[in-house]
């Protein structure tokens, strides 16, 4: 008996969570200068659930969110699991270098942070965070985000009305007004249909034709895309 | 107080994130701690990870407060300076500076430098800036490193993206780069990027990837981190 108390002790001495409930302030910034973010889902959520899991098929939320920017499938799944879940804090699109904050009291257990939102213009990328395990300790925390391809949808780079439907090929909107038309489409084909690192965008050089109708001086980006600022307190 | 937290969890960062990059200058509440005047000596060492973008001679800064940018704000023109031509002079003078130290000549791809930089007095927040000379107005570094809690003999290691000064288009086009690719002007007051703030840089696409009017070519194009940096607290 003794001896089973002091492993659970030790066991729980060398996790750096905090299975209680925790106070905790949540900056999100976009980091690039040409992306835009559809709402974000931001979730404190138990070790039973996720938003998308990388090297695995994105759900049908995920793909709808990466496609469309509908956080609503995600939003129920995180409620379904008793998650603390931020939704849509921008009020909107976070435009490039904007930033925006919430924040949550977690409930008992809800010991990962998990966060996803579109990114425009792109067929089916999105900036993620796949279960941050939330510090026990007081602080402030930084962590980078990268871009992730959904898999879902062959990146043709094509701005088409309408796009953001689950299946329709094509990018729903370029909200910084800066995109070309009358592309012939950089690809019709997904080699890796899991979720995974999105390669980024290509673009073109020319607004009227060519393949792509993104800008290449514009629409491309590296990773990191995004900053995300947790506060325990 | 500002503190910068990566380095008390780089392994969390780097599992979730496969980059833990030096930047930022957030705020947290950190006790005060009790104010004795010593010098702290810092040993840097950088070195150019890319592959053919020299870096302008870079500077290291000690500041009480302040920094030398923030990612999201519109770039002062002093890093305007920095970021179009490469001169960190303008940087160096910003009154907040309390000790800087500016490396002798450029860093080429694949070499290392090192520099000292010592100060007698409470400074801990530390930049590094350099910018990226075949490009337009790209940059790296890191600004307000909080080093308090650095202890003499102790060094950390950190890898550098590049951010755009926001300061000039993306253009590309022969005239408008510095460095050998294109020995064009550098430094221009006139601001005509799209977006007049500090960002993460997309990179630079060259005509061998799509821009036909570019002067650069494929070897001049990278990605992060571009710079990988120790620093020694020596004293």
């Amino acid at each position: 008996m003794k001896l089973s108390t002091i492993s659970l002790l030790l066991g729980a001495s060398m996790t750096s969570q905090l299975a209680f409930a925790q106070d905790i302030d949540i900056k999100v910034q976009n980091l690039s200068q040409g992306l835009y973010f559809t709402p974000l889902v931001i979730a404190a959520h138990n070790d039973s659930g996720y938003l998308f899991e990388l090297g695995q098929s994105a759900s049908g939320e995920l793909q709808a969110m990466a496609e469309g920017g509908d956080i609503s499938g995600l939003v129920n799944i995180a409620n379904s699991i008793g998650a603390n879940v931020i939704e849509n804090p921008a009020a909107g699109l976070l435009a490039p270098a904007a930033h925006t904050s919430a924040s949550v009291m977690t409930t008992d257990g809800n010991m990962y942070l998990s966060v996803s939102a579109m990114i425009l213009p792109s067929n089916d990328g999105f900036v993620g965070l796949d279960r941050w395990p939330i510090p026990a300790a007081a602080g402030t925390y930084h962590i980078y985000l990268n871009a992730y391809d959904a898999g879902t949808e062959a990146n043709n780079e094509l701005v088409v009305d309408g796009s953001g439907a689950p299946g329709v090929l094509g990018i729903p909107a370029a909200p910084g007004m800066d995109a070309g038309s009358g592309g012939s489409g950089v690809t019709s084909t997904e080699q890796n249909t899991m979720v995974h690192v999105h390669r980024g965008n290509l673009g073109d050089d020319d607004l009227t034709s060519g393949h792509s109708d993104l800008d290449n001086t514009v629409h491309r980006w590296l990773n990191p895309v995004a900053k995300l600022t947790v506060t325990v307190k | 107080m500002k503190t910068y937290h990566p380095l008390i969890q780089p392994a969390l960062a780097l599992a979730f994130t496969g980059l833990l990059l030096g930047c930022g200058s957030d705020s947290s509440d950190t006790p005060t701690p009790v104010s004795i005047s010593t010098t702290a000596s810092y040993h840097i060492s950088a070195t150019n990870l890319t592959n053919s973008q020299p870096l302008s001679p870079f500077l290291v800064t000690l500041h009480q407060s302040g920094g030398l940018w923030q990612v999201g704000e519109t770039a002062s023109n002093a890093l305007e300076i920095l970021a179009e031509g490469g001169d960190s002079s303008a940087l160096a003078a910003n009154a907040e500076v309390m000790a800087s130290v500016a490396d002798g000549a450029p860093l080429m791809p694949g070499e290392s430098s090192e520099q000292v930089l010592s100060y007698q007095g409470e400074a801990h927040l530390f930049s590094f800036v350099a910018m990226l000379v075949n490009t337009n107005d790209a940059f790296t570094g890191l600004t307000q490193l909080d080093l308090q809690s650095l202890a003499v003999g102790d060094s950390i290691d950190l890898q550098l993206p590049v951010y755009d000064a926001g300061t000039e288009a993306n253009t590309e086009r022969a005239g408008t780069i510095p460095g050998p690719a294109d020995g064009g002007e550098g430094y221009n007051g006139s601001r005509d990027d799209k977006l007049d703030v500090v960002t993460m840089h997309p990179g630079v696409v060259s005509a061998d990837d799509g821009l036909s009017q570019s002067v650069l070519l494929q070897q001049h194009k990278f990605a992060n981190p571009v710079v990988t940096l120790t620093i020694t607290r020596q004293e």
